[in-house]
């Protein structure tokens, strides 16, 4: 549904979106993930015809963003960072404005806005001002206006940027219903918002294509094979984390251990394992046990995207750092 | 056409929505009203002097009345025209509704002739006031009623072209009082530069002059329907807009 190849934008200085390649599927929700002043937004402005790229290209459902701005136009949805609202209309006013640009006509547009209206939970501000409307209404009256005229792609820029942690909720159960009917691709600086919202992600970090996967494969790409934590203590006498450890890496299954924190006579280990079966769980334990320690704990370590982003965008640091350091001498 | 008519009325609510459109109107009928009861005044006053003295001067409403009244409204128009022109863009840019209209399928062009067509329209409303002062006239004498016609649709081009450069000067900034001082500024100086005819008839002098807006409204005062004054201010109204396509386009290429 959505193609980019190699787009790249340059502004005076910065180059803030750098050859950047990726794909969506129809009926995806993709998240586009990054800090700061990663590039996101200038992406979505190239996609939405906004601005057109310095070099690359983009299509959606088939036509090119610079060729055939018209269609494509015809066919997304976008909600801006700040919420394209005329303070001084009312919001059923607004919408009737924005579906007569989107094309829509006569008993379709008031069929539409009524749809919007009770999707969006914004029926019972119909009348008022939007310039009078709290950051939460304003914000689903930015998304009402996205989905009116029922696009196949919805462009979302920060969707949950500034909202209540309810309002939060509301919204991205909201763009989760909306999947399906739309692809979506709404980018955030939110890690947790990807993992509960996206099937897709696309990380991006100054302007850098870092990685795109599923959400799934991610962590587990970041996770290695499979690995597990094991707390293990002792109740008869001071347990040596490094005799633990030694033991652990003798289970013939184990690739790595790590040990992660060691409190009260308690210690904490991360075991890489290479079986994938699930085996090394019970070696592990059988080992703990016959030591004559206790297996406090042991269970599957999920990797949150968190620390698969902090890896990916550290590994990216260190490559340019590298390049840096080769470029000088 | 479907999608200028959309953008025109949303233009000309917007203006009827805040205060903009009734201060300028009010302002104007209030100057306006005091132009015409001053003149018609004056021509009261001078028509009994006649009379007393017992020459018969030649009086003529068209003449005495409605011509300098005519190009008053001309040069008072230059002071209003930043007024209606200076939110046009420039608060579309600073509320990010502008990134609504350049993602919605429309074209710039038709985006701008219907914010300029709304531009218009208030300025003829704002003329229609003074127009029920001069029905006044046509109750109590019997002016000819074609030179002021020609005279009027001279107003509306001048307004036009004027327009068009305020809606281009509002592209260029998110800063309302900005783009309406700018705009300002050029008017007074398409005004202003007719005065270098009285003291200099260089080539370079005439160029200046006929710059001048206000050159070319004297045909249409007068009643004079001059095709080459037409043909400027129509020049003026497609090279405003053009301006203002184009700074759409590379608005898009810096922002
Ligand atoms: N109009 C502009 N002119 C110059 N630089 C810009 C402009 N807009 C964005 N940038 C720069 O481009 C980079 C990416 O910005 P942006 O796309 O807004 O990031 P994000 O949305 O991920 O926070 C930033 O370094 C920013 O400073
Ligand atoms: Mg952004």
């Amino acid at each position: 549904m959505i193609t980019v190849k190699d787009l790249t934008k340059r502004y005076a200085r910065t180059t803030a979106v750098d050859q950047i390649s990726f794909s969506v599927e129809k009926g995806q929700i993709v998240g586009f993930l990054g800090p700061n002043g990663a590039g996101k937004t200038t992406t979505m402005r190239m996609l939405t015809c906004f601005l057109p790229p310095t070099s690359g290209n983009a299509s959606i459902a088939g036509f090119d963003v610079l060729e055939q701005p018209l269609e494509v136009k015809k066919r997304i949805g976008y909600l801006p960072e700040m919420p394209p609202l005329y303070q001084e209309m009312g919001t059923s006013e607004y919408l009737k404005f924005v579906g007569r640009l989107k094309g829509l006509r006569g008993a379709e547009l008031f069929a539409r806005i009524d749809y919007v209206l009770e999707r969006c939970a914004i029926g019972d501000v119909r009348n008022k001002l939007l310039g009078k409307l709290s950051k939460g209404y304003r914000q689903r009256v930015g998304l009402a206006q996205a989905i009116l005229h029922n696009p196949d792609v919805l462009i979302l820029d920060e969707p949950t940027a500034g909202l209540d942690p309810k309002q939060i909720n509301e919204t991205r159960d909201l763009i989760r219903s909306l999947a399906g009917d739309h692809t979506i691709i709404l980018s955030t600086h939110i890690l947790p918002e990807v993992e509960q919202t996206c099937q897709q992600v696309i990380i991006i970090n100054r302007g850098k294509l870092v990685a795109t996967d599923s959400v799934h494969n991610l962590q587990n790409r970041a996770r290695g094979a499979e690995s597990v934590l094991v707390e293990v203590g002792s109740r008869n006498g001071v347990l040596d984390p490094a005799a633990v450890e030694k033991r652990l890496q003798q289970i013939p299954s184990t690739a790595r251990v790590v040990a992660k924190q060691s409190r009260d006579n308690r210690h904490t280990f991360e075991v890489e394992t290479a079986a994938k079966d699930g085996s090394t769980r019970a070696d592990i334990a059988r080992a703990i046990v016959e030591s004559g320690w206790d297996l406090n704990e042991l269970r599957p370590a999920a990797v949150s995207l968190e620390e698969v982003f902090l890896q990916l965008t550290k590994a990216e640091a260190s490559v340019e750092k590298l390049a840096a350091k080769g470029g000088q001498s | 056409m479907r999608n200028i008519w959309t953008i025109y009325r949303k233009e000309l609510n917007s203006y009827f929505v805040s205060p903009i459109a009734y201060i300028l109107l009010l302002m104007f009928a209030l100057i306006f009203g005091f132009f015409f009861w001053n003149a018609v005044g004056m021509f009261v006053y001078y028509g009994m002097e006649s009379q007393m003295r017992g020459q018969m001067f030649p009086m003529n409403v068209n003449e005495q009345v409605i011509r300098p009244l005519l190009s008053n409204i001309s040069v008072v128009g230059l002071f209003f025209i930043p007024m209606i022109t200076m939110r046009v863009f420039a608060e579309e840019k600073r509320n990010g509704t502008i990134e609504l209209l350049a993602t919605s399928p429309v074209r710039d062009s038709e985006v701008i002739v219907g914010k300029w067509l709304a531009a218009v329209t208030l300025y003829a409303t704002m003329l229609l006031f003074s127009a029920a002062n001069f029905s006044f006239l046509f109750r109590y004498g019997n002016p000819d009623w074609k030179p002021l016609a020609i005279g009027y649709l001279g107003l509306l081009l001048q307004a036009g072209a004027l327009l068009a450069i305020g809606t281009f000067v509002s592209t260029l900034t998110r800063n309302q009082i900005i783009a309406g001082a700018v705009t300002f500024g050029i008017c007074l100086l398409l005004w202003v530069l007719e005065w270098v005819s009285g003291y200099e008839t260089a080539a370079w002098a005439r160029v200046l002059s006929y710059m001048s807006v206000i050159t070319h409204y004297e045909s249409f005062g007068k009643g004079v329907l001059a095709i080459k004054d037409a043909l400027f201010y129509v020049t003026l109204i497609f090279l405003g807009l053009f301006l203002t396509a184009r700074s759409m386009e590379s608005l898009r290429w810096r922002s």
